[in-house]
């Protein structure tokens, strides 16, 4: 039984995003009151201004700043946005009320500030959190998708009307939701030495009958194809907190290498944010050498596979040799293959033969 | 009808109004008429569609006051005196009347004609801001426009005729009737700014001998005499004392009665000359108001004061407006715009005997155009001066609207009780706009 690493309290959390959203205000106000137009200097956001970072192994701003003030006209509207939304995650913030995207979009009317659509609000929230560095899943703001963890592993919640409660998230046999409250739970105890995270529901469910998570002693997180925000800052804190390995498993195409790439090194349009990457996460499969390898039922790559393939190519999160040497097997055979193509040698064949044996591969 | 004019000398009253008078004159003014054929004509036309008299009571404001009654005798050309009386003239506010009474009869279908007859006295107001017009239509409607002013333009002086605007006809009619017993003194007599000095060089030029008798000339001598007077470049142009224009001011009154534009600019050319003729343009522009937005720029034409009415867009200022790029100027397609030509002349050029259009002389559309640009440029000064109050309310607009709220966010996020001042930054917001303008 594995207790918590690193500690973590979400109250702890809760308090610095508090503090940092109540910093902006006292910021604007006094500058108010010395009689100028308020004003914040912020990361420029900008494709030129986003930069890869070996080192994080993410993509990073740059020093590029940009200036906003209420003393122009033009960013008198976004800059009055700004403030509300960042008063709006505070008030749900220290409520502990969540909300979504599509929530705030509509809240704002209530206050009548105005967004000409979602993109806008997104694009807002998206600068508050590049002002206080913090992702809005922080500030209670999470996505409307959600993924499920299933496992021995014990929570405690943290929002109200749950504090203190605890729970095993082998209690429900489809998983639990990783949503807002499992997210700012804490992780208090688990017997697993693994985390298997994979894209399709259909395989997460029949790991769970073929009891994956006892026969591997594995922590079983279903991603639902690119994963959520919330998923991949959850998964990190698997790895961070209880210091457990993650593996992920995803279709054996451009689109489910990246889905895999993006939990490890995060997206380009994160590059704001530096807590949602799990940098040693692995890519287990399915490979393209899979395909051959397994003699998998596949389909031939599209145009616009192979386009896709071309840009991860030079894409310096690609630079690893695992990725390029699946992409230069990609571009040789031309087939790609889904995670259920397994099924065509019987429906435990994936669990009963290609698992452990990649795990065994992988060093786990 | 019934003015107040001057009145009709007793004794012309006859041929004024029951005779067609042939034949151009030896002076030159500017007149409403041409020919003196209007009036006889609608009352002709009367006679022809009702077959019944004209009554004419005049007075030039002496003791006597003049009732006529007339018909034309049309085929001699004649005036029919049926009827005469004298009566004595009453003083009315310590002044004797004057003025002419004109009723005659005629048949026409008002319905149809309406809307050209009450453009017709609209215009007419507008040139006319020192007139009080009343009309009663035939449904028994009293239409009336009201003087704003009691400012008139001088009235023209009689000139005589520019050799350059002389045709044989008028020069023969002028030997027959001179008194001048050589060419000489007939140059210096008959024609405008020709003194001794330039009669001397025309006669030089046109190779004539200044002692001849003008009324020795035969008819092939006169027409080389017209043409050499045409080929002469050194005749002084005509002045323009004959002419009456409105004036800036008085144009600009009568559109603002008649029309109440938001905005309106006149202005008068400099007079120049055509074949000899001396003209003046004025243009005016107007926006806003009673002006229609139809799509296009409303054009309103005048020739001495009359409005000309039909064949728009075969006169020159409608040519001359369709070949402005209006965009330069700020104006669009939709706005309420309305352009006034007003040209004033011994002899407007009408294309047509039915002087309605103006023909398209390069001397006259170069002024019109001019004209038309310089009040336009004054209408683009007032709409981008507009654009600009706009713009700056605006934007202050904007700041009042979300400036409070960054207040209102900001206090609440930091925590505080009171909401800073911004009043400050509201009156800056506004002086930014001053100084960036």
């Amino acid at each position: 039984m594995s207790k918590k690493e690193v500690k973590f309290s979400a109250k702890e959390r809760r308090k610095e995003v508090l503090e940092k959203l109540e910093g902006l205000g006292s910021e604007f106000y006094a500058q108010m009151e010395k009689g100028h137009f308020p004003h914040i200097l912020m990361p420029s956001r900008s494709t030129d201004n986003i930069y890869y970072s070996p080192e994080l192994r993410q993509y990073v701003l740059g020093e590029k700043r940009v200036r906003r003030s209420a003393g122009n006209i033009r960013h008198l509207g976004p800059f009055t946005q700004l403030v509300w939304s960042s008063y709006f995650a505070h008030e749900l913030t220290s409520n502990q009320k969540t909300s979504t995207l599509r929530d705030v979009y509509y809240s704002a009317q209530a206050y009548d500030i105005s967004f000409k659509d979602q993109a806008e609000s997104d694009n807002i929230l998206t600068d508050v959190e590049t002002v206080i560095s913090s992702s809005r899943e922080d500030f209670n703001i999470f996505p409307e998708e959600s993924s499920a963890i299933f496992g021995d592993l014990t929570i405690e919640y943290t929002i109200p009307n749950y504090a203190g409660r605890r729970l095993n998230l082998t209690s429900h046999p489809d998983g639990v939701m990783i949503g807002p409250a499992l997210t700012t739970a804490e992780l208090i105890e688990t017997t697993a030495d693994k985390v298997i995270a994979i894209e399709k529901g259909g395989l997460f469910t029949r790991f769970i009958e073929e009891r994956v998570h006892e026969k591997f002693n594995a922590l079983l997180v279903y991603l639902r194809g690119q994963a959520p925000r919330s998923t991949r800052y959850f998964i990190r804190r698997l790895n961070q907190e209880m210091g457990l390995p993650v593996y992920i498993f995803s279709d054996a195409d451009p689109w489910g290498m990246h889905i895999a790439m993006v939990i490890i090194s995060g997206s380009a349009n994160a590059a704001h944010l530096t807590e949602l990457t799990t940098p040693d996460a692995k890519w287990a499969g399915v490979w393209a050498s899979d395909i051959t390898g397994y003699k998998l039922p596949s389909d031939k790559l599209t145009n616009l596979d192979m386009k896709r393939l071309r840009e991860l190519e030079r894409d310096p999160r690609y630079k690893g040799d695992i990725w390029q040497r699946e992409i230069d097997i990609f571009t040789k055979i031309q087939r790609k293959c889904e995670l259920e193509a397994f099924s065509r040698y019987g429906l435990t064949h994936i669990v009963d033969s290609y698992l452990p044996q990649r795990l065994i591969e992988m060093g786990a | 009808m019934v003015d107040n004019g001057s009145g009709v000398p007793a004794d012309q009253v006859p041929v004024a109004f029951g005779q067609f008078l042939f034949g151009s004159k030896f002076r030159l003014k500017q007149t409403r008429g041409t020919f003196g054929l209007g009036g006889t004509m609608a009352i002709l036309y009367g006679q022809i569609t009702t077959n019944k008299s004209v009554q004419i009571i005049t007075s030039t404001g002496t003791s006597r006051v003049y009732e006529y009654r007339l018909m034309i005798d049309i085929q001699r050309n004649r005036p029919v005196i049926l009827d005469r009386k004298v009566h004595t003239n009453k003083e009315v506010n310590g002044e004797l009347w004057h003025g002419t009474v004109v009723e005659f009869h005629l048949e026409g279908d008002y319905y149809r004609a309406m809307p050209k007859i009450l453009d017709y006295l609209i215009q007419t107001a507008i040139v006319n801001p020192s007139a009080n017009i009343a009309f009663v239509d035939p449904r028994g409607r009293l239409y009336k426009f009201d003087r704003t002013t009691t400012k008139m333009p001088p009235p023209p002086k009689e000139t005589l005729h520019h050799p350059h605007g002389v045709d044989v006809e008028t020069i023969q009619r002028m030997m027959r009737s001179t008194e001048c017993g050589n060419m000489l003194d007939f140059m210096k007599e008959h024609f405008h700014r020709v003194g001794e000095q330039t009669s001397r060089q025309f006669l030089d030029f046109a190779k004539v001998d200044g002692k001849s008798d003008p009324k020795r000339l035969n008819p092939d001598e006169i027409v080389e005499l017209v043409q050499a007077m045409k080929n002469f470049n050194d005749f002084l142009p005509p002045d323009a004392s004959c002419l009456s224009p409105l004036g800036d001011d008085l144009l600009g009154a009568g559109i603002q009665k008649e029309l109440q534009p938001d905005f309106a600019a006149a202005h008068q050319r400099k007079p120049s000359t055509y074949s000899g003729y001396p003209f003046i343009v004025e243009t005016a522009i107007a926006f806003g108001g009673r002006i229609p937005s139809r799509g296009e720029i409303v054009l309103y034409r005048f020739a001495n004061k009359i409005p000309l009415l039909y064949d728009e867009s075969a006169d020159v200022s409608w040519s001359v407006i369709k070949s402005i790029n209006w965009r330069r100027y700020k104006v669009a397609p939709e706005m309420p715009v309305a352009v006034f030509v007003h040209m004033c002349s011994t002899k407007i050029p009408y294309k047509t005997v039915g002087k309605e259009i103006i023909a398209d002389i390069p001397e006259v559309s170069r002024e019109i155009l001019n004209g038309i640009r310089e009040v336009a440029r004054r209408l683009e000064l007032y709409l981008s001066r507009q654009e600009k109050v706009k713009r700056e309310q605006k934007r202050l607009t904007i700041f009042s609207k979300y400036l409070p709220k960054i207040a209102e966010f900001s206090t609440r996020l930091a925590g505080k009780e009171n909401v800073p001042d911004i009043d400050l930054l509201l009156r800056r917001a506004k002086r930014f706009e001053q100084e960036g303008s």
